[in-house]
């Protein structure tokens, strides 16, 4: 029963992604190619709202439902990773049109072979766990 | 009923979607948790027992299970949105990216959410939808967690709490995303 919050907001965020066309492949080209600023209102509107909320959250030292503070761990400070890392999840992200979230919301849709793409995406993940300590971080 | 479902079944403007998900953001953090999707790949490893034979997938993924959770609310809220509130399946992109799409020879773009001749199921075996699918998928799984985290997690949430780790990271995807934009695609495409 706890995990039926989740499970709507899940269905929230996914109804939203798919309705602003944000799982879209050609949303995605289009946002490569500069051509409409609709991804960037999408997400720029989101990250201006958040920085706020997370602002509030700090100020106010909100706690979250069941009691405890809410921390937003700090991400251990490295550029190869994040670069290198960010870079080839980018040549994927704009080769498939999509990211993890929107995998999901696309299998939703009724586009299945997407489920071949989920599971090439844990090989990937897989992988990365097995070179991890030989890769720059 | 049917007015609302008629107004929600429009095409979602970026200035209503934007909120939304940094409400979502701030929901999750309100219930203690933390917004990152890619999370759950290392999970689902670690469920298929991964663990066993790497130390990376070796963790009490128990703990993780909200977050599956969440993602079988996505697949939900495709398949709603799916059924019920999308009329016609029309992606309303520019012109101007038409027109490119066009010149790769691709049928009629934004018809349908992704191009269909090469998203299917028939393509996995030829060479052109087996890299869009497989190697592209595979570049996400690698790439969201060597970067520790994919457009949830560092473009919402990192750079909501400006994270300069973030930050670099959201470049790395678009250094990513325009090389495989200008300089991969055109020959991906016309395969």
């Amino acid at each position: 029963m706890k995990f039926l919050r989740y499970l709507i907001i899940g269905i929230i965020f996914g109804i939203t992604l798919a309705k602003a066309e944000v799982i879209s492949w050609y949303r995605i080209y289009e946002m490569f190619k500069f051509q409409s600023f609709h991804m960037y209102g999408v997400i720029g509107s989101a990250v201006l709202l958040g920085i706020i909320f997370v602002q509030i959250i700090k100020r106010f030292h909100l706690k979250s439902l069941d009691g405890e503070p809410i921390v937003i761990n700090p991400k251990q400070f490295s550029i190869p990773r994040y670069l290198i890392g960010g870079s080839i999840f980018g040549l994927g992200w704009a080769m498939t049109g999509a990211c993890p979230g929107p995998m999901f919301i696309l299998l939703g849709n009724g586009v299945g072979v997407i489920l071949v793409m989920i599971a090439a995406a844990l090989l990937g993940t897989y992988t990365y766990g097995l070179l991890r300590s030989k890769l720059p971080h | 009923m049917n007015t609302i479902i008629e107004f929600i079944s429009q095409p979602w403007p970026w200035y209503v979607a934007g909120p939304i998900i940094a409400l979502v953001m701030f929901s999750l953090l309100l219930l203690g948790k933390s917004f990152g999707i890619s999370s759950n790949l290392r999970t689902m490893c670690s469920i298929a027992g991964a663990g066993k034979s790497c130390e990376f997938f070796d963790f009490n993924w128990k703990s993780q299970v909200w977050n599956l959770v969440f993602a079988l609310g996505l697949v939900i809220g495709g398949l709603i949105s799916h059924l019920y509130l999308t009329p016609d399946a029309e992606v309303h992109i520019s012109q101007a990216t038409i027109n490119d799409l066009q010149a790769f020879g691709l049928d009629k773009p934004g018809s349908s959410l992704v191009p269909t001749s090469i998203f299917n199921w028939e393509s996995l075996f030829t060479l052109k939808g087996l890299i869009f699918i497989v190697v592209g998928g595979f570049l996400i799984g690698f790439g969201t967690r060597y970067a520790g985290g994919c457009t949830s997690g560092h473009a919402i949430s990192g750079l909501s709490d400006l994270q300069l780790p973030s930050l670099i990271a959201v470049i790395g995807f678009f250094i990513g995303g325009l090389i495989m934009t200008y300089l991969i695609l055109p020959h991906l495409l016309t395969l």
